[in-house]
């Protein structure tokens, strides 16, 4: 380019023109609202009728909330401070809190322990669910059942100690003998700390304080949401290991693993939850002495485990078959053994596929746990539907304990969902 | 430790398992507390108050019992069971006695191998209906909607008693108690009907409770009381005579507020022998002979354990009706202490 062309013009401009911006039908709100509500007249027509459907449902709901009485000793008083008008009875959750979150029998000086429990979840949950903390984390994961256990449950120290020990030694065996056969070290392993916990439990009597450092408190004691927590923690993280073994087991080439995954499965699969809860709490009593029974908090998390288990296994299952013949083709071809191979070929990719289907059962189980309270156990629809509205005072309150109880699932089952979808995004290895 | 408990009970399980049966008291005795069955929760009758303590009617029957047997009303495990797990918890040895406003009947007393010990509260099924209706009997039901819980003897009771006055009704069948008071107050039905002891808590709870009442016919009968296992006299005559100490003590004048005063200075040989001044009916029961004035001093006698749970002044509000003394003309009547 020359010069002299710059001579020869009359004007030249020498910057871009600043962009102006887009005229206001065509960019913003005014647009958005085109496109989206009122881009043809029926859709203008749906888009008011909507409108005015949210209007009726926020005039009649939002008086009720924002006018809510929060201090009060009872629903009569309730009442009397709102004159007739509308609006809330919350009073119930602020008079009946501890009750709805840790029963109502859980001694109130001792209400720390559940608390500082629920935080150490946290810390321990961490490294299993976002596997780019570091490793070492892993570490108290492996402590947190036990320390939750002594904190909750109480009485003491050495039960759980003794049963770390058990574990301890059990994985200690495990790793001793893996080597040589699978099957020898991971039955050996159960045997032996099946072995220690035989041996502790002679020794805990003589090892007992008379007043142990936290309180003992009794199963029959916890409930509220504190109790849903508890039992969908567990028997989620209990029942994934268990449906993976299982689903394995299912398809297992020796027929006696095969049969019994496969009896266990569809029997499981074709009772309801409550017949077992029942079993559980009722059938089970008559098979015990009075003194002796299995916890009552134990065996429904046995049941519900079972339960949720055998739907996860049928979820894996699906992983598991979804994935092409050529992938156990060439985990053989490797020279892989059995638990290599799915370890480390079948496995990672089956339970990828899967994550929606786990995240489905696990939200189901969670709230699944509020069936308990047909067993007469308080968890927080035991106690909204027995003794506070059983109460003189609260008799008649519905619509804010139920919501209460809506709102508190809620928040949890979807956080797991919005985990799921993160970990699947996390996981995308292929390209679409 | 929980292992070695599986284990442990899993081989004795099956040689004691019949054995819980026998000797109740010296199983409550050797265990300091009294394992009592109650209800999750019914308003007036048992339900734990906000500080976590079981308060009702029932309830003090079970305090009662503890008071008499152990010396101490605070020393009971109140074990909450639902409609479907009372029997088996009481048949199991789970709990030692049932208070859980259980209607004494037939099949239960025979069949299912109990043992009901009295009645604590007598109860039947009624009416309740806004005032503006104008009704003011049963009779003149003639042609109404009725709210009725499906599934219940209410359901069959209501035919009963239509039937027999030839006049026709209309069931709305509702699942709940929650689900037939909402019905009720939006206008579904005209009247609403259950046990009337329900009916009065049900009616307490609403806005203008003064706007509705219940109506004066009761249809059916509902003799509510403990129950202990078959197979264990001796704990079923304690829990019994705990129960008609309580309803002596209120037709003889003996409250929580004089007992200690009449037990020095009464005159009236039953009431001696009741609060044990006199002869041997503790010793009998293999108790001590103040078990009855524990019971008595601790709860109050039958009457007051009514009026602070589910009297007149109370939200409740029932009145004594068929649950007075049968010297004021209502079902009452302990056999004498002698």
């Amino acid at each position: 380019m020359s010069d002299s062309q710059g001579h020869s013009v009359a004007f030249v401009r020498t910057e871009t023109i600043p962009q102006s911006a887009a005229p206001l039908t065509a960019a913003g709100p005014v647009k958005w609202m085109r496109d989206n509500l009122f881009a043809t007249p029926a859709n203008s027509l749906l888009t008011v009728a909507a409108l005015y459907v949210v209007y009726l449902i926020l005039s009649a709901t939002l008086p009720w909330l924002l006018n809510g009485v929060w201090n009060a000793g009872s629903l009569a008083e309730c009442r009397e401070i709102l004159q007739g008008t509308s609006g809330a009875c919350f009073a119930v959750l602020t008079e009946r809190w501890p009750q709805l979150i840790f029963g109502f029998k859980y001694p109130s000086t001792e209400y720390w322990r559940p608390v500082v429990a629920f935080l150490l979840m946290f810390v321990a949950m961490a490294p299993v669910l976002f596997f780019d903390l570091p490793r070492k984390l892993l570490i108290v994961t492996g402590l947190f059942p036990f320390v939750a256990f002594w904190l909750i449950w109480g009485g003491t120290i050495w039960v759980p100690i003794f049963a770390l020990v058990g574990v301890i030694v059990g994985y200690l065996v495990y790793a001793r003998f893996v080597a040589k056969s699978f099957a020898i070290g991971f039955f050996g392993g159960i045997a032996a700390a099946m072995v220690v916990w035989y041996i502790t439990g002679f020794i805990l009597p003589y090892v007992t304080p008379e007043e142990p450092f936290l309180t003992a408190v009794p199963s029959r004691d916890l409930g509220g949401y504190m109790l849903n927590m508890m039992l969908g923690v567990t028997c989620v993280s209990l029942s994934v290991p268990l449906g993976i073994a299982l689903a394995l087991g299912r398809q297992s080439s020796m027929p006696l693993i095969k049969w019994i995954c496969v009896i266990f499965i569809e029997f499981i699969r074709g009772v309801p939850l409550i017949t077992l809860l029942f079993v559980a709490s009722v059938m089970l009593a008559y098979f015990f002495p009075p003194d002796q029974t299995v916890d009552l908090f134990l065996r429904v998390v046995i049941m519900i485990t079972m339960f949720s288990a055998a739907y996860i296994a049928e979820v894996i299952r699906g992983g598991l078959a979804a994935l092409p013949k050529g992938q156990y083709e060439a985990a053989d071809s490797l020279g892989l053994d059995y638990s290599q191979a799915m370890r480390l070929i079948i496995l990672p990719q089956a339970l990828k596929i899967s994550i929606p289907g786990i995240v489905n059962v696990a939200v189901g189980l969670f709230k699944d746990t509020t069936l308990v309270s047909v067993i007469s156990m308080f968890d927080i629809v035991g106690m909204i539907r027995g003794p506070i509205l059983a109460s003189t005072d609260w008799n008649g309150v519905y619509w804010e304990l139920f919501l209460f109880a809506c709102a508190v699932f809620f928040v949890v089952c979807y956080g797991i969902s919005q985990y799921s979808q993160w970990l699947e995004r996390r996981l995308a290895t292929d390209h679409r | 430790m929980n292992k070695s408990v599986i284990f442990g009970a899993l081989t004795i399980a099956g040689l004691t398992a019949g054995a819980a049966a026998a000797a109740t008291l010296d199983d409550v005795k050797a265990r300091g507390k009294l394992n009592c069955g109650v209800t999750t929760g019914l308003v007036g009758f048992a339900a734990p108050d906000a500080n976590g303590e079981w308060k009702g009617f029932d309830v003090a029957v079970c305090r009662a019992v503890a008071a008499a047997v152990l010396g101490d009303a605070t020393a009971v495990e109140f074990v909450p069971t639902t409609g479907k797990t009372r029997f088996t918890a009481l048949a199991s040895g789970e709990i030692d006695m049932l208070a859980r406003n259980t209607t004494w009947t037939f099949s239960r007393d025979v069949d299912l191998k109990f043992d009901f010990v009295g009645v604590n509260y007598y109860d039947g099924q009624g009416f309740l209906v806004p005032k503006s209706l104008g009704v003011s009997s049963a009779k003149d039901l003639d042609g109404a909607t009725v709210c009725i819980q499906t599934g219940t003897t209410t359901e069959l009771n209501l035919a009963d008693f239509f039937r027999a006055n030839n006049i026709s009704y209309e069931p709305v069948p509702i699942e709940t108690n929650a689900e037939g008071t909402q019905q009720y107050l939006a206008g579904a039905c005209d009247t609403y009907t259950t046990d009337a002891s329900g009916l009065a808590a049900t009616r307490a709870t609403f806005e203008n409770p003064g706007d509705h009442m219940l109506l004066p016919e009761i249809v059916s009968k509902e003799p509510l009381g403990p129950l202990v296992r078959h197979g264990d006299n001796e704990w079923g005559d304690i829990v019994r005579w705990t129960l008609n100490a309580l309803i002596t003590a209120e037709e003889l004048g003996v409250s929580s507020a004089n007992v200690a005063e009449m037990a020095t200075s009464t005159n009236n040989p039953e009431v001696a022998r009741l609060l044990g001044t006199e002869g041997t009916l503790g010793e009998m029961l293999g108790l001590d002979a103040e078990w009855a004035k524990r019971a008595i001093e601790t709860q109050g006698n039958y009457g007051e354990i009514f009026a602070t749970n589910i009297g007149e002044d109370t939200p409740i509000g029932l009145a004594r009706g068929l649950n007075a003394q049968w010297t004021d003309g209502g079902l009452l009547y302990s056999p004498p202490f002698r």
